[in-house]
Formats: structure tokens, C-alpha cells, sequence
């Protein structure tokens, strides 16, 4: 079980207020103007001010930062963003055209000025490529770079090529990241391999952490929901430093368990279970543990934060969750529609914690037990299996 | 003459090179190269074959859910099963919802700045843009000019900060840009009205699937989402948006392809764009619950040789796969190959030594479909071209209410326009008929509530599934032993379009398209760019489908 990695020091606001004085002298004029946006989509102040407290609560900041929540929201529609498409699928980049809540996440989102972004992006060719060598030249060491999809490692990188000149992911990236101020990575490809890891991996597909040998934000998910990023950004505007990490994941946003917040827990707890697909369990809102729900052994906030404009989330459409963000859910977790308990040997290269499967599985008494175990054991193994897991992985200045 | 890289091709999904060579002004040849591999086929073996369907969905992001609805089918087809009609209902649901979503983003936000120029919008008069957009709807959405003027500032205060994000460095300018300003206004302001009608079909998709991109509702055998279906409060949050969509639809983005494609009608008339004018449906939405699926709202065709006074039915043995151009290598590659059979080991040939492509070599990681040794043309168009011709009343009534109002012939949709055009209708022809689903879900709950039927996994079966993706037809096909993955293809609309030639040396669907385009400046591709937006490409699909190794398997033809 992680612990809770509260931030080494709380930052104080005159630093914070000086920091931000700074950025925005930096990048006056650039961008959009977020009053102006926020009045032309008809979104009061008052609502803005509401989200302010909403995003400091969920930064584990003390309300006094509410002002300067709301600067380094206006800040973040003028600093420089590149943003990578590297081994992907773009869902991360649909999820940010679609997914916050409450809505201003996703207008700052948008509006966060994309100086290079391929999916959005007028020009193609040269005159692309000449978009992103001004900013990586102009903006060196101010940019903020996201990176989208695992970097192929085999045969020498070229799985993909980008650009006029032929350049493989793994350069390209290489190159744009050295100039970052920070690097982000963006759902469950960069921030753990995604499908195209999954055994037997065959490009050698690598999280950006490992194909680069840097540190990253990872925010995991497949695709992330928008509020992480979003939350992130702001975290580092308003300290230049990363947030506290839990297996290099924001711990503000990663470090509760799906189980532990599911509006369903009650069924687990009174032994109520869909048994089966649309039986009457399902047309009741019982627990999904039995139908392969992985919510016991993922940290993500879902639950709470909850999907397109908090229209629903995947336990709510009556299908468990899938683990997408945790490291190697599609082997780890496979098949993905049966308890782990019952899964141990669905596929023949698993990896990582086949161990723990084995283990929860001779606990398997009755459900309840299972999936209590399950927590137990799945965190002891993650504990073993990756150190660092439960530290802070460092507020390196950022 | 000159070679000409055009890398990346922004505003699609995936890694796309297009090589061009330029006679002066005019592209005599083109090759269309996918730069990225993933080998998510060779994943999937040994997997339990009801996890494929969530692990091909991560195909793609932007065709969301095409592939997750096409490997259920693929799995429930090998398994004989066919699952209740509420839960066909809601994959109609989800898979129209989607499609009307996908195609909203393509104009507005992928595509329309290649008929759009963003700069020249600043010179409009907000009054008279106000005018042109009553004359193209009765009741055009968000275009009085009070607001058309707040637009306009937006964008001038945005153009005078100078940092343009993603905008710089556009072909702003250009002479092929020939819309007036007043025009582009408009259609700029639909650009960003966009942005927020689209996340309605985003809340359809997560009401229905949990969460988009990305849905999870789908199983084998049925959905999940009985608690959301019984609950009367959903069911009208899913009616309303569908409802609003529909409307964005009928009164923004019909009307601005009808405007722009009364400026561009010329381009149209030329054929410029046109390609092979081969034509390939598989047809898709099923409305009965027999196995085979008798009964589509989309319907299955082949059109040859843009004659659409015939439509052949479309035999799915008669696919074949190529790969004499593509960085895989096949015992004898003068031959194609069915995709349930095809295996291919990895030939990477690299670029040349100046990286170029070796366009007389090998030089994509698409294989080349052919339909009975032809390349074929897969996607909106060819949907509503193959309806058009089987004579379905609403496409008809869509097709010729526009040719009458641009007083075009036929002939004009079988072009970059055309398929601009195709798009847009098919959109509408999908939102009109959204509406009716749901009133069907409703009865069809009341009178049998079942959303899943129960079944046994053998430890042998085939199967294959087809749908249409919003970029066209879709399928794959699955072989289970042991009560495993053995085999896994899948056959892509973009793989259609976008690959390589054949052993013949035929053109690809693009590479044929831009045979004959004319740029006003050879260093500014926007025309090429138009040509090939218009087809929408998506190249994670089409790529990392290619199986990397393995032994050769044979799988029944189905």
C-alpha cells in the first residue's frame, strides 16, 4: 500500500507569487488570454473561482493558494507546449479535446499554446518541422513536452520514423526532451509501454523513462484523464518543481485505490456480485469483482474525477475497471474479464507478478477473501517488485 | 522534375510520409509511406479471445471503438452466437454516435483548414457573414453577426500576439485558399463551436460505454450497461445529445460544405482528386438478429470503375494482400495473399542513402489490400456511393437534393470534393436515423430485458467480423485453439487507401489520387494535404495490424 507522499516542504506564497510574477513577464503576449477565453465560452467567474478551489483541494494545497491557482491557470494558456506523437494511438490527444471535469480543465487544456502538436497543427512537412526547431531553439529549457506513445528500442529505433529527414521516434525524442523544461508522460504507452509492450514486445517498445534514461511525470491511463494533466501543470507552475510521486505518477492524483473509492464497495463488502454479464446482480449495481474487476489492484482517481465531463466512468457502464493505469496490465492482469484468481495461467509469458496471482490464488475461499487478499498481496508484490514504489521519487527541480 | 518529402502529414492520426514528384507545378507520380510499426497481432496470440476486443480497441484513439465493435462480432462469429437485440442496438448506438462525432472532428478540426483560411478570416465583414449563412441554411447555428465580430476580435487579438501555436507557419495566403472572407469566418467559428459539440458525442460514448476514448461496455455475447439502459434519466441524457448532434449537423456543418463546396465546385467538376474510382463497402449496423447479419442499415457493395449504374455484392474471399512494396517479404511476392492465411516476416529495406523512399522497392509498413486484384477506394464516399446505387431512399434523397442545390452532375463527387462532400452527408444520413434507435432500445427493453446470452467457449472455432469505421471498411477475423488466440488479422480502411502499390506496380488509392494535382506553390503542399485529408487517413490502423513473424497459418476461408 502506498503511502500518501506529501510534498517534502509546502511551498510558500511569496516564492510561489515571485515565481509567477516571473512567468508571466516571460510570456507576456503569447497564447491565449484566459479571461478572454473563459468569457467567450460563457464560463462566469464565479465558476472559475469554484474550479480554483476544486483543483487547489485536489493539489493538496491550503486555500490561501486559490489566488495564485487561479495566475498559474492564466500562465498555462501562454507557456510553449511540444507535444509527441511517438508508438500511439492518439486517444491520449482525443482525451484532451474531450475528457475534464469541470470543464475549465479541458478549455486550458485546449487552449495551452500547442506550438507543436501534429494532430492540431496547420502546416505539414518542412514547414512543420520548422514550428517545432523554432520552439525547441527560442523556448530551450522553458518548453513543456509532452510525449504521447512508447519509443520502439529494437532495430536500432526505426519502428518509427518522423519528419523530412527520416529521423527515428527515439532521436527525435531524445532531442526534444533535452530541451524540456520538464517531460510529461502522457497515458499508459510513455508512461509504462502500453499494448504494443506486451509480451513478446516485438519492436522493443519502451516507456520514455527507459528508452531516454530521464525521469518523467507519468500520468498513466489508457488514455489518462485530462484532469491529471492538467493538475500537473499547474503543480509545476506554481513551484518549478514536480509533484510528489508515487511510481513516478502524481501521488495527488494516483494514490487511491479504484476499490477503495467505488461507488459500489458497499456490494463487496454485503457478498453482493454480478455473476454474470446482464444477470439480475448487473441490473442492480452489484460489486464486478467476479467479472474480472481490477479495481482492488489500480490507483487512479476515476472514480472521482469520473469521465467526459462526468458523464460516467467505466464501473458505472457495469464493466469492471482494467487496471489501465498500472505497469503491465495487459500481461499482469490478463484475462481481463475474470478475477486475477482465475487468471493465473491464461497466458503462458506473463510477467512481473505472476507470483502474486499464484499467491492470491490459494487464498481463493470465497470472493470476499479473494479480493481482500488480492490488495494485500498484489501490493506486497508491487512493493517487492519495484522499489522506489512507495518512496517519493524526488522533487527535482523542474 | 523533383522529388518532394512531405513529413509529416499533420492532422491525422498516425505517421504518414507522402514523396511527390513535381513536373513544375504538377505531380506526376507519389508515394504513400506508414513510418511506424507496433505488431499488435503477434500480441494478441495466446491471449483469451474475449480480451482482443479491448486490446485491438487500442488500435486506434480516433476511431475509438470501431475495432472493439469488430472483434466482439469477430469472436461471436467464431463462437455461432448472436447476442440480444438490445445490446445490437446499442452497438449501432455507439458505433453511429461515434461515427457522426468522428466525422464532425475530421471537417472542422482536421480537414477544414485545408479549404480554410484562418488569416483571411480577419478581413471579413461580420454583417455580410451573417448573410452568406442564411443562404445556405434556414436556421444557421451560432452565426449572428454580433457574435461573428466577438469571433473575428478573438481570432485578430490572437494573430497580433504573433505566437501562433498551432497556426504558425500555416500555408496561410495561398492562392488555392479560394473562399472569401466572410466565408472563412464562418466556418472558423463553426471550427471552434466544433470543439464543444463534439464532446456531446464523448458523453454519449461514456453514458453508453463508461468512458471515451476507449469504451468499455462491449463483451462477448452482449453489453454491460443493463443498470444505464433501465434507467429512464440516462436514456434521455443519451436522446438529448444525439438530438443536439443532429442539429450541429443539419445546421453548421451541411451548410458549410454546402458553401464550400459552391466555391470549390470547379475543383470537383475536374475529377481533381478522383483516383481509381474503385468503391468498397462491407456494409455495417445490423438491424436484424439473425447470425449472418441479412439485414444492414449501411449495405455491402462494389462499385468498378466509377459505374454506378452496377453494384457487384461484395465476396470476402476475393481480398487479397500484397507485399511486393512493403517492408515484409512473402515467399513469392507476385502473388497476393487472403488475410487469413497472409503472415509476413519483417523486410525493413530502410530508406535510400539521400532519405528518400525506395519507390521502386519496398518503402511502407502497409500491406497493399486488392479486391479481386484491384485497389479499392473504402470509406464515406464509398458508403454512400454503393447506397446511392442500391437505391436506399434517404441516400438518394441526401445525394440529390445537394447535387441539385451545388446544379452539378453526379460526376463532381468523384473527387477530393466529392469525398468531402460524401462524408458530410453520411453524417447526416447516420444523425437522422440515431434518434430511431433509441425509441427501438426503449421497446425492445421493455419486451425482453436480456443484454448478454450466455455461452461456452470451444476450444477450436474461426470467425471474422466486418463493420465500417468512419474511415471505411473494417474487418478481422480470429482463429481460437485450445480455447486461445491462435491467429488474429485484421484488414483496415486505411490499409485500403493508403498502401503501397502491388506487384503489378499499381498505384495506392493516394498515391493514385495525387496523379495530376496542380500546387500553386511547389513549396507549399496544401493541395496535396486537401487530397489527402479527404480521405481521412488513420495510420496507427493500418500499420501495426501486419503480423511480424510466426509461422504460416491456414484459417478456413470464411
Amino acid at each position: 500500500m502506498p503511502k500518501c507522499p506529501h510534498p517534502r516542504r509546502a511551498p510558500s506564497p511569496p516564492d510561489v507569487e515571485r515565481r509567477l510574477d516571473g512567468l508571466e513577464a516571460r510570456f507576456q503576449g503569447r497564447g491565449h488570454d484566459l479571461e478572454e477565453l473563459l468569457a467567450s465560452r460563457g464560463i462566469s467567474r464565479r465558476s472559475f473561482l469554484k474550479w480554483t478551489s476544486m483543483m487547489t483541494a485536489a493539489l493538496w494545497l491550503p486555500p490561501s493558494f486559490e489566488r495564485s491557482v487561479a495566475r498559474a491557470a492564466a500562465v498555462a494558456t501562454r507557456v510553449p507546449v511540444v507535444w509527441l506523437h511517438l508508438q500511439e494511438c492518439t486517444g491520449c490527444t482525443e482525451s484532451a479535446l474531450r475528457t475534464a471535469y469541470p470543464g475549465i480543465s479541458e478549455l486550458i487544456l485546449e487552449y495551452l499554446s500547442f506550438d507543436y502538436h501534429e494532430t492540431i497543427m496547420a502546416p505539414a512537412g518542412e514547414a512543420a518541422e520548422k514550428s517545432l526547431e523554432d520552439t525547441v531553439e527560442s523556448h530551450r529549457g522553458a518548453y513543456l513536452c509532452v510525449m504521447e506513445g512508447s519509443i520502439p528500442t529494437a532495430m536500432d529505433g526505426k519502428f518509427l520514423r518522423l519528419g523530412p529527414k527520416g529521423e527515428t521516434g527515439l532521436s527525435l525524442a531524445r532531442r526534444v526532451a533535452a530541451g524540456a523544461k520538464v517531460v510529461i508522460a502522457i497515458g499508459h504507452c510513455a508512461s509504462y509501454g502500453g499494448p504494443q509492450a506486451a509480451a513478446p514486445n516485438p519492436t522493443g517498445a519502451k516507456p520514455v523513462h527507459e528508452a531516454l534514461g530521464i525521469q518523467t511525470i507519468r500520468i498513466p491511463g489508457c488514455p489518462y484523464n485530462a484532469v491529471n494533466l492538467v493538475g500537473t501543470v499547474l503543480h509545476l507552475l506554481l513551484t518549478g518543481e514536480v509533484p510528489a510521486l508515487v511510481d513516478g505518477r502524481p501521488a495527488w492524483a494516483y494514490s487511491k485505490r479504484i476499490h477503495d473509492t467505488c461507488p459500489r464497495r458497499a456490494h463487496f463488502d454485503a457478498g453482493e456480485f454480478v455473476e454474470q454479464w446482464g444477470d439480475e446482480g448487473a441490473r442492480k449495481g452489484f460489486c464486478l469483482y467476479k467479472v474480472g474487476c481490477k479495481g482492488p489492484y489500480t490507483w487512479n482517481n476515476c472514480n472521482e474525477m469520473q469521465w467526459n465531463q462526468a458523464a460516467s466512468f467505466p464501473i458505472r457502464a457495469g464493466h469492471g475497471c482494467i487496471g489501465c493505469s498500472e505497469d503491465a496490465f495487459w500481461d499482469d492482469m490478463a484475462p481481463l474479464e475474470k478475477p486475477l484468481a482465475e487468471g493465473a495461467v491464461a497466458i503462458p509469458f506473463l510477467k512481473g507478478v505472476e507470483g502474486s496471482v499464484d499467491t492470491v490464488g490459494w487464498t481463493l475461499i470465497g470472493a470476499t477473501a479473494v479480493g481482500i487478499a488480492g490488495h494485500a498481496v498484489y501490493s506486497a508484490a508491487r512493493k517487492g517488485s519495484k522499489p522506489g514504489h512507495d518512496g517519493e521519487e524526488g522533487n527535482h527541480g523542474a | 522534375m523533383a522529388r518532394k518529402i512531405i513529413d509529416p502529414i499533420t492532422r491525422i492520426e498516425g505517421h504518414l510520409r507522402i514523396e511527390v514528384e513535381l513536373d513544375g507545378n504538377r505531380v506526376v507520380d507519389a508515394w504513400s509511406s506508414g513510418m511506424m510499426f507496433r505488431g499488435i497481432e503477434t500480441i494478441l496470440r495466446d491471449r483469451d479471445p474475449r480480451d482482443a476486443p479491448l486490446m485491438t480497441q487500442r488500435i486506434c484513439g480516433v476511431c475509438t471503438h470501431v475495432h472493439y465493435d469488430a472483434s466482439i462480432w469477430a469472436v461471436e462469429n467464431a463462437l455461432g452466437i448472436t447476442p440480444p437485440p438490445a445490446a445490437r442496438i446499442v452497438r449501432n448506438l455507439i458505433l453511429g454516435t461515434q461515427l457522426v462525432q468522428d466525422h464532425i472532428i475530421h471537417f472542422y478540426h482536421l480537414h477544414g483548414l485545408d479549404w480554410v483560411d484562418i488569416v483571411s478570416a480577419l478581413g471579413a465583414d461580420p454583417k455580410k457573414a451573417q448573410d452568406l449563412a442564411h443562404r445556405f441554411a434556414d436556421d444557421p447555428w451560432n452565426a449572428d453577426a454580433k457574435h461573428l465580430e466577438a469571433v473575428k476580435n478573438r481570432l485578430a487579438a490572437f494573430a497580433k500576439s504573433g505566437q501562433l501555436g498551432p497556426f504558425a507557419n500555416g500555408y496561410w495566403g495561398n492562392p488555392s485558399y479560394k473562399l472569401p472572407p466572410e466565408a472563412n469566418l464562418l466556418i472558423a467559428s463553426h471550427y471552434l463551436d466544433a470543439l464543444d459539440v463534439q464532446r456531446l458525442g464523448g458523453q454519449v460514448l461514456a453514458i453508453l460505454g463508461g468512458k471515451e476514448p476507449h469504451t468499455q461496455t462491449l463483451v462477448v455475447g452482449g453489453v454491460t450497461c443493463v443498470e444505464d439502459l433501465l434507467n429512464p434519466k440516462r436514456i434521455g441524457d443519451v436522446l438529448f445529445r444525439i438530438r443536439k448532434l443532429g442539429e450541429f449537423v443539419r445546421r453548421a456543418y451541411i451548410p458549410d460544405v454546402l458553401l464550400a463546396g459552391s466555391v470549390y465546385a470547379a475543383e470537383g467538376l475536374q475529377g481533381i482528386g478522383a483516383g481509381h474510382g474503385n468503391y468498397l463497402a462491407y456494409g455495417a449496423y445490423p438491424l436484424s438478429d439473425d447470425l449472418d447479419r441479412g439485414k444492414l442499415f449501411m449495405p455491402q457493395g462494389v462499385i468498378l470503375g466509377k459505374d454506378l449504374g452496377r453494384v457487384y455484392d461484395f465476396d470476402p474471399t476475393k481480398v487479397s494482400e500484397y507485399v511486393t512494396h512493403s517492408w515484409y517479404t512473402y515467399g513469392d511476392e507476385s502473388q497476393g495473399i487472403h488475410p487469413s492465411k497472409g503472415v509476413t516476416q519483417v523486410n525493413y529495406t530502410d530508406l535510400d542513402a539521400d532519405g528518400y523512399v525506395r519507390g521502386d522497392g519496398k518503402y511502407s509498413w502497409l500491406k497493399a489490400p486488392r479486391y479481386d486484384g484491384q485497389p479499392m477506394e473504402v470509406g464515406p464516399l464509398a458508403r454512400v456511393l454503393v447506397a446511392y446505387a442500391r437505391g436506399v431512399p434517404e441516400v438518394r434523397a441526401l445525394v440529390d437534393g445537394t447535387l441539385k442545390r451545388l446544379g452539378a452532375p453526379a460526376t463532381v463527387l468523384f473527387s477530393t470534393l466529392g469525398r468531402t462532400a460524401g462524408r458530410a452527408l453520411e453524417t447526416q444520413w447516420v444523425a437522422d436515423a440515431l434518434p430511431g434507435w433509441v425509441e427501438e432500445l426503449v421497446r425492445v427493453m421493455k419486451v425482453d430485458g436480456r443484454t448478454f446470452v450466455p455461452y461456452t467457449l470451444p476450444d477450436e472455432a474461426v470467425g471474422f467480423g466486418l463493420t465500417e469505421a468512419p474511415r471505411g471498411a473494417l474487418g478481422h477475423w480470429v482463429e481460437v485453439r485450445g480455447g486461445r488466440i491462435a491467429n488474429y488479422q485484421c484488414v483496415v480502411p486505411t490499409t485500403w487507401n493508403a498502401g503501397p502499390r502491388d506487384a503489378k506496380g499499381v498505384r495506392g488509392p493516394y498515391e493514385q489520387s495525387l496523379v495530376g494535382v496542380e500546387l500553386a506553390d511547389p513549396e507549399q503542399p496544401l493541395e496535396i494535404l486537401r487530397t489527402i485529408h479527404s480521405f481521412d487517413p488513420c495510420i496507427a490502423c493500418a500499420v501495426h495490424l501486419l503480423r511480424h513473424d510466426g509461422p504460416s497459418r491456414t484459417v478456413r476461408v470464411l
